[in-house]
């Protein structure tokens, strides 16, 4: 294919993806606005309130970044991983291997998709946020750089989940036993400098609280990770998830017999 | 000049053991209407799968129109179109949209798109149906939408997998004149059906495939000249209560008492089997060709290559 027709099936790809999520918008992006909401008034106003400061912040503007990192981690998952495996299990799938394009460019354009959803997700949350306390910028290219490349990471983790899923119970294994218990001990309700150092080394293993401070550190100046490192670790993830993601597509498993 | 396809020694051994085709070598000319037959489980659609990428090949060459589909992927894919046996579009999308979607995916610019679906549509007769979402078709509908969404980056090759199953006779037929006109057009066609009916009519040349193995693979002409015997229908005028034997050169059978069945050699003549009937007083209305020649000769080449397996 030349780069043009290449670029024509990327954004075919990447059309119908963004098209897919917004035609059932009331399934896609209110439910997780309703969800963080429900965050900001139980922990923010009414537990946050009894709280007090956290690395010098209120307890609300503390959680905000976690909260909207959060909406956007757990819907570029889910993004991807619900898209492909619907492809695989109707089998229109077998629409694109029968087409020229090529794997990489299949990888991205559902990445691209989960991107999509990713950000208006957080879009629409950090709106509603603003109705419960007022966002400061510490610094914007870290904001966007952050979340574009932790959405990216997380529709990768959920292609790769799709790939190998056999059943639509396989497609929710992940995020309940795995995903959601890994952003809520990734510092999105607290600084990990509250924990005793044996779980504070812990805490280190999971990449989401690189992510969370990451992100943080763009709204507030205060991490507890070296931004550098999480841009490394973040960056890693995605360079290795997205080979094995390539590999799997090239071998077609779970899509080819 | 390259066939359109051409394969060598292609062999699939599935993970659960089964030997799915077992060294199977064919080709197929450009611009041919090739039937490609066998029994359910034969290998037919394991072929078709590996042709278009869906399988994985154990070993073995495929080749269309001289492009290695190992050495260049896209190039090769980029000539062939395929209507899988199983619905697999999208059934939530609108059937233009399924179109377009399948000519972004080969780079075709989305004006053109739109264009091609609505000639496809409209020659398919789903045109007024564009709109729709596909889970609104019946299943006539489907099998046509599949058909155009092949069709959208006019592919050189078409394969067919039992496009016509399930499908009433009347569209059956309107299938076939749209195929037929295709093929006229240049594009060599690989049909896979269980009409023997529709293979006779349609395809130039056949291969049979048997458990893995291609049992037969030559034109329709000559496969059919294997018949020894030439079967017609006859309708009488008056009824018969008995079928009368014939002198020689085959036998008469009546299926009832104003039908009855001639098996003649293909080496004696349609005056004879005249002349025995008048002499016994028999009158005929009207006569045809029975059309399940090729069903004769299928059932025979599969039973028989059953039996030799069974030896060995």
């Amino acid at each position: 294919m030349t780069l043009q027709e290449q670029f024509i099936a990327f954004k075919t790809i990447v059309i119908k993806e963004v098209y897919r999520f917004s035609r059932i918008w009331v399934q896609t992006i209110i439910p997780p606005v309703i969800t963080i909401s429900l965050y900001f008034i139980i922990f923010g106003k009414l537990i946050g309130s009894q709280i007090g400061d956290m690395n010098g912040f209120r307890y609300m503007d503390y959680i905000v970044p976690g909260l909207i990192m959060m909406a956007v981690i757990t819907n570029s998952y889910a993004n991807v991983v619900s898209s492909f495996y619907g492809c695989k299990f109707h089998h229109h799938i077998e629409e694109m291997m029968v087409s020229p394009i090529p794997n990489h460019l299949i990888v991205l354009g559902f990445i691209s998709g989960g991107i999509a959803r990713g950000m208006a997700v957080g879009i629409a949350v950090t709106a509603v946020s603003l109705l419960f306390t007022s966002l400061s910028f510490h610094n914007l290219a870290v904001i966007i750089s952050t979340v574009i490349m932790t959405s990216a990471l997380f529709a990768l983790a959920g292609l790769i989940n799709a790939v190998f899923a056999k059943s639509f119970d396989d497609i929710s294994i992940i995020p309940t036993f795995v995903l959601t218990p890994l952003t809520y001990l990734g510092g999105v309700f607290y600084s990990i400098s509250m924990l005793p150092e044996f779980w504070q080394r812990v805490s280190h293993i999971n990449p989401i609280l690189y992510m969370v401070n990451a992100f943080r550190y763009g709204f507030l100046g205060v991490s507890d990770i070296n931004i550098g490192l999480s841009y490394i670790i973040i960056i890693g993830f995605i360079v290795a998830l997205y080979s094995y993601a390539i590999y799997l597509l090239r071998v077609g498993h779970g899509i080819r017999r | 000049m390259a066939n359109a396809l051409s394969i060598k020694n292609l062999k699939k051994t599935y993970a659960n053991g089964f030997q799915a085709l077992k060294g199977i070598s064919l080709e197929v000319g450009d611009g041919d209407f090739y039937a490609l037959l066998g029994p359910n489980g034969a290998g037919k659609s394991t072929t078709i799968g590996i042709i278009c990428s869906l399988v994985t090949k154990t070993s073995g060459k495929v080749h269309i129109f001289g492009e290695d589909i190992d050495q260049d992927f896209s190039g090769a894919k980029r000539m062939l179109g395929l209507v899988p046996q199983e619905f697999n579009f999208n059934v939530f999308e609108p059937v233009e949209e399924i179109l377009v979607n399948q000519a972004g995916y080969f780079g075709i610019e989305r004006k053109t798109a739109f264009e091609r679906a609505e000639q496809y549509l409209k020659q398919l007769g789903l045109w007024e149906k564009r709109r729709a979402q596909a889970r609104d078709l019946s299943g006539g509908m489907k099998r046509r939408l599949m058909i155009a969404r092949a069709l959208v980056h006019r592919p050189r090759l078409l394969i067919l997998d039992e496009p016509t199953a399930g499908v009433d006779i009347e569209i059956r037929r309107s299938m076939w004149r749209f195929l037929q006109e295709l093929n006229q057009t240049g594009t060599t066609i690989i049909l896979t059906t269980h009409y023997l009916e529709e293979a006779e009519s349609l395809c130039r040349h056949i291969g049979i495939i048997d458990e893995g193995e291609l049992i037969e693979s030559t034109s329709m002409k000559q496969l059919l000249s294997q018949l020894q015997m030439e079967t017609f229908v006859l309708d009488l005028k008056s009824p018969l209560r008995e079928a009368p034997r014939l002198a020689r050169d085959g036998c008469l059978r009546l299926l009832d008492e104003h039908t009855l069945e001639a098996d003649i050699t293909r080496d004696c003549s349609i005056n004879f089997l005249f002349d025995e009937l008048s002499r016994h007083g028999i009158e005929v209305l009207s006569m045809r060709n029975k059309t399940n020649r090729l069903e004769q000769l299928f059932v025979h080449m599969v039973e028989s290559n059953d039996a030799s397996g069974a030896e060995k």
